[in-house]
């Protein structure tokens, strides 16, 4: 496995684990792209620490600074790193356990 | 961090090879374990559907079939979107033991993304959205 697909996969999950960067992320998904006074006025976060959150999101490739309107910079997410990330959970998701005990339950009646 | 590529399940079975492969390769066999419906076309590029509740529909395309040994199908990786070309690769393997069989599943293929593949999705993806919906106001304007 190419070592920069692990790299990714654990920025995102890196990402996530903050209550502050999740909510970022959810607003992007939730409403499109927008601006740190946009989601300051959505989230109860400030300002400042949006930027934060936003400029390290930016570094680590999941969202994407645009230009807006009135020249402001719009935040729009990525989902590429999420794709990567979500392979990994379908290893953890997918339930064969379950299945063959089923299998096994069905051919037993 | 060490997330698997693929994952590998052995369990014995107290019934015979053929018994197990109805149970995994016809459509009444699948919907009573796996899915709740199923259909299957069982031949090596013929496709196959399992219902999981109202929600969930999963599209198989067979891949090996060497009754009543290997069964093998492809399917598309769960919570992935629908056209993300990635899927994993399933197979069954029986082999007799007395009475029985040892069943064999291997899921393999969850971490087959190559660096280039990546990039390539990344930049595809950077549009997403904004260039469907950008699609669908061309059309409508067009209409």
């Amino acid at each position: 496995m190419p070592p920069d697909i692990e790299a990714i996969a654990e920025q995102v999950f890196v990402a996530l684990a903050d209550p502050s960067r999740r909510a970022i992320l959810a607003a992007l998904a939730a409403g499109g792209p927008a601006t740190a006074t946009d989601l300051a006025a959505r989230l109860p976060i400030t300002r400042q620490a949006i930027a934060k959150h936003l400029g390290l999101l930016a570094e680590a490739g999941l969202v994407m600074a645009e230009p807006g309107e009135r020249r402001r910079v719009r935040y729009r997410l990525r989902s590429a790193p999420m794709q990567v990330a979500q392979q990994f959970l379908a290893a953890l998701a997918r339930n064969w356990d379950d299945k063959l005990d089923a299998l096994r339950e069905h051919l037993n009646n | 961090m060490g997330f698997p590529d693929r994952i590998e399940r052995t369990v014995e079975i107290a019934h015979p090879p053929a018994k197990v492969w109805a149970a995994l390769t016809t459509a009444d066999g699948l919907s009573s374990w796996f899915g709740n419906e199923a259909s299957i076309d069982l031949r090596p590029g013929g496709s196959a559907q399992m219902t999981f509740g109202s929600e969930h529909t999963a599209r198989m395309r067979v891949e090996r079939v060497e009754e009543p040994a290997v069964f093998g199908f492809t399917w598309h990786i769960y919570g992935l979107p629908e056209n993300d070309p990635r899927r994993t690769y399933v197979e069954f393997t029986l082999e007799p033991t007395g009475d029985g069989t040892r069943l064999t599943v291997v899921e393999s293929g969850f971490a087959q993304l190559s660096a280039d593949a990546f990039r390539e999705a990344y930049d595809g993806n950077t549009k997403g959205w904004a260039s469907e919906l950008g699609e669908l106001v061309d059309y409508l304007n067009a209409a």
